[in-house]
């Protein structure tokens, strides 16, 4: 018989902790099998965020380190300015990037730090239980926006490709989504090319990845992809918003 | 006399980690620590090394935490509100166990205060901080030559100890220009292998670095084996004593209020008063033992602060009512003279 | 022998570079010396001191509360300063900026016309350097010679071209 499947070596033999239906185990993967594909994983740092993918040291085979909440692009600009051979990639959830670290990610990001930044959109606070994040949808009910996100209180969900693709640091941007077979082709695609930037020591790159969030949405797998296809991507639309690799 | 150069304490700070082979430095504009941050800006790009003007005092810190798992010599300096931004990245440090240096020119407070020199922030860099049950080892220099040597031994204990090491000093010292010797001798430690460090899993499995601790008993566990750390601490402990052996009164100080002190007490020897002085150079670990040992023949102590009373709760429970202690401080910048410290000495005795 | 002494002026005037040349050249013949400078925002607000310690023995705080001499180079210096100067002091004002009375009968008073001397040389910036030499003629506690080397040391290659005229007005502040 024919071998078409195999594990990646960048991902380690555990079983992750993710719900049913979240898109962080499809993410995970597709960072895992680019790092093996470009023949990096010896010389990869990860920086896992605070949120649900904290634990993502128990599952990537590199070194990874913890960072604080909204902090990893400084963590990740430590690292690469005194290491720059070294791929640097931070992993971060949207209340990480654009809430409490919007000053990392903007700065880091116009000082056209070496790194690539994996930012994964799930509208939502998915750790401490569902609450409203910088990309919660209008209308978009979470456990602090309870009569839906109200634009007068809460402003409204930011766009990160387009906040960025101003900055004079940033090469590469791309939005994707994982939510079929040939969206994840494509995730897979961007993210490559966004560790590819690196490699090329061309600048900052980033991949804004839309991803389900069933548990903190209260739908079923199925029913969360529908989600992103209705609803996420009219407002955050896919395609590359900046390359200048 | 080997060759002295006149230097600025916060500069002096500079070419002390430089010397001690700083590979990255991070900060972020604040009076009165701003001349370090220039210095560096142009001494770390001549000589080839990291140099970042970091968006915040938080960045910086966690850019040091990011340079300092890979193994490399870092530092940042701040001010009294500065530091207090570091805090969340000093307790991360502390947790993850990343060695670094962090340099406190203090300012007066609370809030944005005032920028003269002050000493209000020794219960914040004793007493770890940030959140959670740890400490950094706190060094508190009096003179610009001991500036200069004491952030060369800084980068030895915070490797020695993997933990993020505080140099407490304030506006005055960093501000004041002394002769310096560069090339005065400094102690050596030895030190760990750093077998810890992420750079890549080419030769190795792969290896993480967190301050979580989600397992059962896990985190109790650490605490635990942190706790040992700061106990080991102690055989690093740094003190100067002064004229305690015939001492009637005991001054204790630290930095810029021991220089005051050390006036003071010149001026009340001619004057006939028997005046020693204790001066803890680690805050943290506090030299209790040379405490103690006073108080077999000294009964009367005076500790002397530019705040309304910190460093002089450490000296009562150590002291725990084998003596007098009294105080004598000034806040929100206000420097004592010596003249009014021995006028305090007279009252007491 | 511990001689302290604070120099003040307006900002641009050179008060951080006099008690610099000062500090370093009292390093140059080994002397304990400490120097502590005003700094951030009074240094914007018009005048600018700087204090100076200059030391057989070992120094504590760098601080001068009772100096034993006062230069000072401006009208609000000589006005804040003066009566801070120790019994038997010394003040030194620029004349040329500074009038009236000290308000003093137990200091010695020394006027010296330092901008206007300075302007004789072609810059009245010197004029600090004609303060400096003048101060240095009363203490006696520095060789004039290591002044000399000490202003060549710090305005170093960058700034080789004025040594000769700063030079000059601190001679002629000595001389007088």
């Amino acid at each position: 018989m024919k071998k078409i499947l195999f594990k990646t070596e960048a991902l380690k033999d555990t079983v992750m902790s993710y719900c049913p239906g979240c898109g962080h185990g499809v993410i995970h993967r597709l960072v895992a099998e680019t790092i093996d594909e470009l023949g990096i994983r010896e010389k990869t740092i990860g920086i896992a965020p605070v949120g649900c993918a904290v634990f993502a040291y128990d599952y990537w085979n590199f070194d990874v380190t913890e960072a604080a909440h909204g902090r990893p692009p400084a963590v990740a600009t430590g690292i690469k300015r005194v290491l720059p051979d070294r791929v640097v990639f931070t992993y971060q959830g949207d209340g990480d990037l654009i809430a409490i670290g919007t000053a990392e990610t903007i700065h880091a990001a116009n000082r056209g730090e070496n790194i690539t930044v994996i930012f994964v959109n799930n509208c939502v606070y998915g750790m401490t239980g569902g609450q409203m994040a910088p990309t919660t949808l209008i209308g978009q009910k979470t456990t602090t926006t309870p009569f839906g996100r109200d634009e007068k209180i809460a402003g409204y969900p930011i766009r990160v490709c387009e906040l960025l693709s101003s900055l004079g640091g940033v090469t590469y941007l791309e939005r994707v989504a994982v939510t079929d077979a040939k969206n994840i082709i494509k995730a897979k695609r961007a993210i490559k090319k966004a560790f590819q930037v690196q490699l090329d020591k061309k600048g900052f790159s980033l991949v804004e990845v839309l991803s389900s969030c069933p548990t903190d949405w209260g739908l079923n797998p199925q029913e969360a992809i529908e989600y992103i296809e209705k609803n996420m991507i009219p407002y955050f639309p896919l395609g590359v918003v900046k390359d200048k690799s | 006399m080997a060759k002295r150069v006149l230097m600025k304490g916060n500069i002096a700070i500079g070419e002390g980690a430089i010397k001690a082979n700083c590979k990255a430095y991070f900060g972020y504009p604040i009076t009165p620590q701003n001349d370090l941050t220039a210095h560096m800006s142009k001494r770390m790009v001549e000589l080839d090394r990291v140099f970042i003007q970091s968006e915040s005092e938080i960045a910086a810190i966690n850019m040091v935490f990011g340079a300092a798992l890979t193994g490399a010599r870092a530092m940042t300096s701040s001010s009294s509100p500065g530091i207090s931004l570091k805090q969340e990245g000093i307790s991360y440090m502390a947790g993850c166990e990343l060695p670094g240096v962090i340099l406190n020119v203090q300012r007066g407070g609370p809030g944005l205060g005032n920028i003269s020199g002050a000493q209000g922030d020794y219960f914040q860099a004793t007493r770890g901080g940030g959140h959670g049950d740890y400490r950094t080892l706190v060094l508190a220099p009096d003179s610009v030559q001991e500036m200069y040597d004491l952030v060369q031994e800084a980068f030895d204990l915070a490797d020695k100890y993997r933990n993020p090491v505080v140099i407490l000093i304030d506006g005055v010292l960093g501000q004041m220009m002394e002769p310096v010797d560069l090339e005065h001798d400094v102690k050596k430690y030895k030190l760990p292998p750093k077998d810890w460090i992420l750079d890549g899993c080419k030769t190795r499995e792969p290896r993480s670095i967190q301050s979580l601790y989600m397992k059962e008993g896990a985190l109790e566990e650490h605490n635990w084996k942190l706790h040992e750390k700061y106990k080991k601490m102690k055989q690093d402990i740094k003190c100067e004593t002064q004229h305690v052996d015939d001492a009637e009164i005991v001054l204790v100080a630290f930095g810029i209020s021991a220089r005051v002190c050390k006036s003071a007490m010149q001026l009340a020897r001619k004057e006939g008063i028997k005046v020693g002085l204790i001066r803890p150079i680690t805050l943290f670990p506090f030299p209790e033992e040379e405490i103690l040992k006073a108080t077999e023949h000294v009964k009367k102590f005076l500790v002397v602060e530019m705040n309304l009373g910190q460093m002089v709760e450490d000296v009562k429970l150590i002291i725990n009512s084998k003596a007098d202690v009294h105080f004598y401080g000034r806040p929100g910048g206000g420097l004592s003279s010596q003249e009014e410290i021995v006028n305090e000495i007279s009252r007491i005795l | 022998m511990q001689e302290e002494v604070i120099i003040a002026g307006f900002g641009g005037q050179g008060i951080m570079f006099m008690g610099t040349v000062l500090a370093h050249a009292a390093m140059q013949e080994n002397k304990s010396v400490t120097f502590f400078p005003s700094y951030g925002a009074e240094m914007r607000g018009g005048t600018a001191n700087c204090m100076i310690i200059m030391s057989d023995e070992d120094i504590g705080s760098p601080v001068v509360a009772r100096p034993d001499g006062i230069i000072a180079l401006n009208q609000p210096s000589a006005d804040k300063f003066t009566r801070r100067i120790k019994e038997k002091g010394l003040l030194i004002v620029n004349s040329s900026l500074v009038t009236g009375e000290s308000g003093r009968d137990d200091i010695k008073k020394v006027e010296v016309q330092a901008t206007k001397i300075a302007e004789g040389l072609g810059d009245k910036r010197v004029a600090n350097m004609v303060a400096l030499g003048s101060y240095i003629k009363e203490v006696k506690i520095l060789k004039l010679e290591t002044l000399c080397k000490s202003l060549e040391t710090l305005l170093g290659e960058k700034k080789k071209n004025l040594v000769d005229i700063n030079i000059k007005a601190l001679k002629d502040g000595y001389k007088l």
